[in-house]
């Protein structure tokens, strides 16, 4: 597991009061986590924070799974470096 | 035909304990719950004391996310209101959900996630603002999230009335009761305001007492030497049920609520008028819906904030409503040890009454080492007394001239 894949997680154990068991790659967060759509907003803010990238509201909306936030961020540090 | 309205559940987390055991106990003790205040840093500013909750665990009432993002007051709320369920022995199923409703009172709101937001807003930018941000701030997310919790939905409310907002909200609970749009409420007031910006914003109007170098004895409730009030925080809340419903399922009832009374000063936003005409009707409007007389009432917990203005004028008030039976009630200011909730005062202070009637215990008046020559009533100095209790009067008076009073009276 990559680095940013285990930050991922550790925020979203963090945000979502979830256990690592929980936070399988495929786990939505609205069917599979019990979060709602503010929890989402708040858990894309400490992703912003902590790996420095902006996500819009655009963007946010195509967000489901922990594996889509992952290749999102991915995919913007990739652009960044 | 109203319906009788009786209380069947205490909750309380304030300055002095977190249940209502530990908040009697102390009570009639008389510990003071008034401390230097360590919720932030008070250099600078002329009032360094209040009355704020201690050792209480949020945890066991909250998840850790909703630690996280609800205010204090919201939290304060959850647990008084959980813990007057349990002691109600009351689940609200389906059967009861839509006759159950909601209203705590709050006097400012979420007004430390208000600071603290506006503080992320100037440092970090619009865009890093939490999503929970308005709901932890909103007055009456008190009354929202208890009822999401625990499954209320029958009427809800949120009165913001200063000072008396936890009174106006049990006395809005009550008639909702006795005409029949509820038979239960969850009920009371939430506070938790102790922050830079009420501190200053009250030192601005020199309302606080400033004796920070004995803060056990700043809250003098009728003393001369009295200089302001002292702020505290924290909840009560009363579960108020129509009386055949309580009698049906056995619960034990601690009083009955008989009477309201609310009347404004038109006068002035901050100070009472000399006499406190408005605070003597409405004792006597609460008086007249209770059916009682002024000889039926055993003990009055007054407003007392300890302020010079307001002490003096309440006993004008209560001498002019009761005439010479003044003279043999017993008369309390519970405040000299819990301090003033603001909104939350109301809720405590009917959670006390309560209490006192079902004990037939008269709570005392702390500090009260030299009587102001114009208070001069039975203020049950210092110490905790034996006596029975047949109905009592709770007041509550607020900012913007509003004057809150309840009547309680033994169950019989």
């Amino acid at each position: 597991m990559s680095s940013i894949e285990e930050k991922v997680i550790e925020i979203i154990m963090e945000q979502l009061d979830v256990t690592k068991e929980e936070c399988v790659p495929e786990a939505a967060f609205i069917d599979d986590l019990g979060a709602d759509s503010l929890d989402i907003v708040e858990l894309v803010m400490a992703m912003e924070e902590n790996f420095a990238i902006e996500i819009s509201d655009d963007e946010l909306m195509k967000i489901r799974t922990i594996q889509d936030v992952i290749d999102f961020i991915k995919k913007k540090r990739g652009a960044l470096n | 035909m109203k319906r009788r309205v009786v209380i069947t559940g205490l909750g309380t987390v304030n300055p002095i304990g977190n249940c209502v055991k530990d908040s009697w106990e102390g009570i009639c003790s008389g510990k003071s719950g008034i401390g230097t205040i360590t919720k932030f840093d008070t250099d600078g500013f002329s009032t360094k004391i209040a009355g704020e909750v201690k050792g209480f665990d949020p945890r066991a009432f909250v998840s850790a996310k909703e630690a996280r993002r609800l205010d204090d007051f919201l939290i304060y709320a959850l647990a008084s209101a959980a813990m007057a369920l349990e002691d109600a022995g009351l689940t609200i199923d389906a059967s009861r959900a839509e006759r159950t409703g909601v209203i705590i009172g709050s006097g400012i709101g979420g007004l430390l996630t208000m600071e603290k937001a506006k503080e992320t807003l100037m440092q970090q930018g619009p865009r890093r603002l939490s999503p929970f941000t308005i709901p932890a701030v909103l007055a009456n997310l008190a009354a929202g999230q208890v009822s999401i919790r625990f499954g209320a939905k029958g009427p809800i409310s949120c009165t913001v009335t200063a000072c008396s907002s936890g009174a106006n909200a049990i006395g809005d609970s009550f008639r909702l009761i006795a005409c029949g749009h509820a038979d239960v409420m969850i009920t009371g007031g939430a506070e938790a305001a102790v922050s830079p910006l009420t501190i200053a914003g009250f030192n601005a109007m020199r309302a606080l007492s400033t004796r920070n170098d004995a803060p056990e004895k700043a809250s003098r409730p009728f003393d001369k030497d009295r200089d302001g009030f002292v702020m505290g925080e924290g909840c009560g809340i009363l579960i108020l049920e129509e009386l055949s419903s309580a009698l049906k399922r056995g619960a034990r009832i601690y009083a009955e609520i008989s009477g309201l009374g609310v009347t404004s000063d038109a006068f002035h936003i901050a100070a009472p008028p000399p006499g406190h005409e408005g605070a003597a009707r409405s004792m006597r409007l609460a008086l007249q819906e209770a059916g009682l007389g002024t000889g039926e009432i055993d003990y009055i917990n007054t407003h007392g904030t300890s302020t010079p203005l307001n002490d003096l004028y309440e006993v004008q008030a209560i001498k002019h409503v009761f005439g010479e039976k003044a003279r043999s009630l017993a008369v309390s200011s519970t405040k000299s040890m819990t301090g003033h909730l603001l909104g939350a005062a109301g809720g405590l202070e009917a959670v006390i009454t309560a209490k006192a009637i079902e004990e037939g215990v008269l709570p005392p008046t702390i500090n009260l080492d030299n009587p102001d020559d114009e208070c001069d009533l039975d203020f049950v100095p210092h110490t905790s007394r034996k006596g029975e209790i047949r109905a009592a009067m709770s007041n509550a008076f607020g900012f913007g001239g509003v004057n809150a009073v309840l009547v309680f009276k033994k169950y019989t």
